[in-house]
């Protein structure tokens, strides 16, 4: 995978898949960009759970918060890391001890290590680093549009409402860029 | 499989558009709403904190616009726009962000008069200080530079006098000097140039102009270039601290790089309030979809118009970067290859008293002070728009007083031609 560049179907594929995400170094501050994404994408209808060593015993918006990826009782599709770059070997390490593994590894915007994505593609995890899937989310569902914001995504093909409220969109679309999200959400295909 | 990155033509048809999501409507709808229902406490909580996207209040934000916001930033290769009610209120909205109280900002001395009003008068109240520099001696950007100075001002094709400015080169000064290059790219639209592609880190537009291009909407943009890097140096507060009127957010660290966008829109659109009407945002859109169309035969009808005049014994100068020997041919090459604009000037050797005269006699050209219309506009600048600036100030923006200004339009060029022939004529 380029990670300088991911297809529009790559990550619309991800996001499309995954369903329980641990967002591990959350912050419990309501001002934080950790906690705008956080419950941007529980409101998306995703199965949040919250992951912060200094932080564990107590809740982030009614979701209990673990100390490890390890305390976490269910199986999780994808990490998405809120920690430095340096960090980022750690987390990764403890993902691929869960059994089942994870399928993925998100790594934030601003958030990059690519020794770290070399071990977790090596062991047959996709990889996204230095993006925020809030942002990816709002892009390919076209409600970052409503911000006035570039999504960089053409098509002719009307947008379906989640079902959660007029003003939540759904990912179940194509794109001229994108590809075709249902087809790639069932085959898994990474679009490359 | 690569992503295919569509061309111009199909961004200025399709981008930001989309289906209307509830009624299946291809044309975008005119959202001619003043708020938006929320779907519950919760949801309201999530908007009014920033912390999801959707619909308030159209002072904030309305879905027409919305499309609008994106068309434009696709075209001039953005990361996020904000329509708003004028290209002045643009211009307003972009320093609100930017300056404090006794702050500078450095501009071109070839700008629109109403801009070079706007900088020296208006703005002087909010302590808002202008510093002036001159595009044809790039050296005086460099030593206006002071500790107290935020950006750089300047038009990728100046009004009215056919000036292309080196962008690079005062890209590479706003660089140095550690703050962002603000280009008004409302001559040639992204059509011609992408301030972008030469360093711009902001771009405004009265998409009033070209944009628009039927004479029929006032209306400004600012796009975010997404390029500069806000919270180096602390210098751009609005952007790198905790902002009080949202809880404590920061909003280039919540927002990336289209954090200037949103904080143009939910601080200074928010609080200053010139918000663009959806209706048009909806004429603007309908004109943008045939912008490369149209910027094509206004470029090939304005270069036939600028020949004509520079053979025409009543004419003694043409200013127009498109004809070969201009001072900013060169320039032009360069910076808008693919035509230098429709608007120009030129100089009646019968000096004020012809200009006056040419712009009572023709009958196709309308005499008013807009540019950017399908149909062909002419105005004497001396007289009217730059009639508040000094003499000097006049001759340095282009508008001494034997110049007159066109802009052609997309009519047949035999018929445009013609009428300047007779109104010259009776000069």
């Amino acid at each position: 995978m380029n990670h300088d560049s991911y297809p529009d179907a790559y990550i619309r594929g991800i996001l499309n898949t995954v369903k329980t995400i641990a967002m591990v170094g959350i912050s419990p501050k309501d001002n934080r960009p950790s906690y705008f994404a956080f419950k941007y994408l529980l409101e998306r209808g995703y199965n949040m759970i919250p992951v912060n060593p200094g932080q564990a015993g107590g809740e982030i918006l009614g979701r209990k918060v673990h100390a490890r990826l390890a305390d976490i009782s269910q199986p999780v599709d994808m990490v998405d890391v809120f920690r430095a770059p340096q960090y980022v070997p750690q987390v990764v390490a403890e993902a691929l001890a869960l059994s089942p593994r994870p399928q993925v590894i998100w790594m934030q915007l601003g958030v990059r290590n690519d020794a770290a994505a070399a071990v977790a593609e090596a062991a047959g995890l996709k990889v996204v680093m230095n993006r925020c899937p809030k942002i990816e989310y709002g892009r390919l569902s076209s409600e970052i549009g409503w911000f006035g914001v570039n999504s960089r995504t053409l098509t002719s093909k009307r947008a379906h409402l989640l079902g959660r409220g007029v003003q939540r969109m759904s990912l179940d679309r194509t794109t001229l860029t994108g590809g075709s999200t249902v087809d790639t959400a069932k085959t898994g295909a990474d679009g490359s | 499989m690569t992503d295919r990155t569509p061309g111009f033509a199909t961004l200025a048809v399709h981008a930001g558009a989309q289906p209307d999501p509830t009624t299946g409507a291809r044309a975008t709808p005119i959202y001619q709403t003043t708020s938006f229902v929320f779907d519950d406490v919760d949801h309201a909580a999530s908007l009014f904190g920033l912390q999801t996207f959707g619909n308030i209040y159209t002072r904030i934000g309305n879905p027409t616009n919305a499309v609008l916001e994106e068309r434009v930033a696709a075209l001039e290769g953005g990361t996020a726009g904000l329509a708003v009610a004028s290209g002045h209120a643009a211009q307003v909205l972009v320093f609100h962000v930017l300056m404090k109280p006794g702050d500078e900002f450095v501009a071109a001395n070839k700008l629109y008069g109403g801009s070079i009003n706007q900088f020296n008068h208006s703005f002087k109240n909010f302590g808002w200080n202008v510093v002036w520099a001159d595009p044809d001696d790039i050296g005086t950007f460099e030593r206006a530079i002071t500790p107290k100075t935020k950006a750089i001002f300047i038009e990728s094709i100046a009004n009215p006098g056919g000036v292309i400015t080196d962008i690079e080169a005062i890209a590479n000064i706003a660089r140095r000097a550690g703050v962002p290059l603000i280009v008004d790219n409302t001559l040639a639209t992204p059509y011609l140039c992408k301030p972008i592609d030469h360093g711009a880190d902001v771009v405004v537009h009265s998409l009033t102009k070209f944009l628009g291009g039927h004479g029929n909407s006032i209306g400004g943009m600012i796009v975010d270039c997404g390029t500069f890097n806000w919270s180096r140096e602390g210098r751009y507060p609005m952007l790198s601290e905790p902002r009080p009127e949202y809880n404590g957010i920061v909003l280039h660290e919540t927002f990336g790089n289209f954090a200037f966008a949103v904080a143009c829109r939910v601080l200074s659109l928010r609080d200053i309030g010139p918000a663009f009407s959806p209706f048009n945002a909806f004429l603007v859109l309908t004109g943008i979809e045939t912008l490369p169309l149209r910027m094509q035969r206004h470029c090939e009808n304005t270069q036939a118009v600028a020949e004509w005049l520079a053979a025409h014994g009543k004419v003694a100068w043409v200013s127009y970067p498109g004809l070969p020997g201009d001072r900013y041919h060169n320039l032009a090459k360069k910076y808008a290859p693919n035509g230098a604009g429709a608007v120009f000037t030129f100089g009646l050797k019968g000096g004020y008293e012809a200009g006056v005269k040419l712009v009572s006699n023709v009958k196709l050209f309308s005499h008013l002070a807009n540019i950017g219309d399908t149909r062909s506009l002419i105005i004497h600048p001396a007289s009217t728009t730059h009639k508040q600036l000094s003499d000097a100030q006049k001759v340095q923006a282009g508008a001494g007083p034997d110049v007159v200004r066109l802009s052609i339009g997309i009519e047949d060029k035999a018929d445009i031609i013609a009428d300047l022939e007779q109104a010259l004529e009776a000069a």
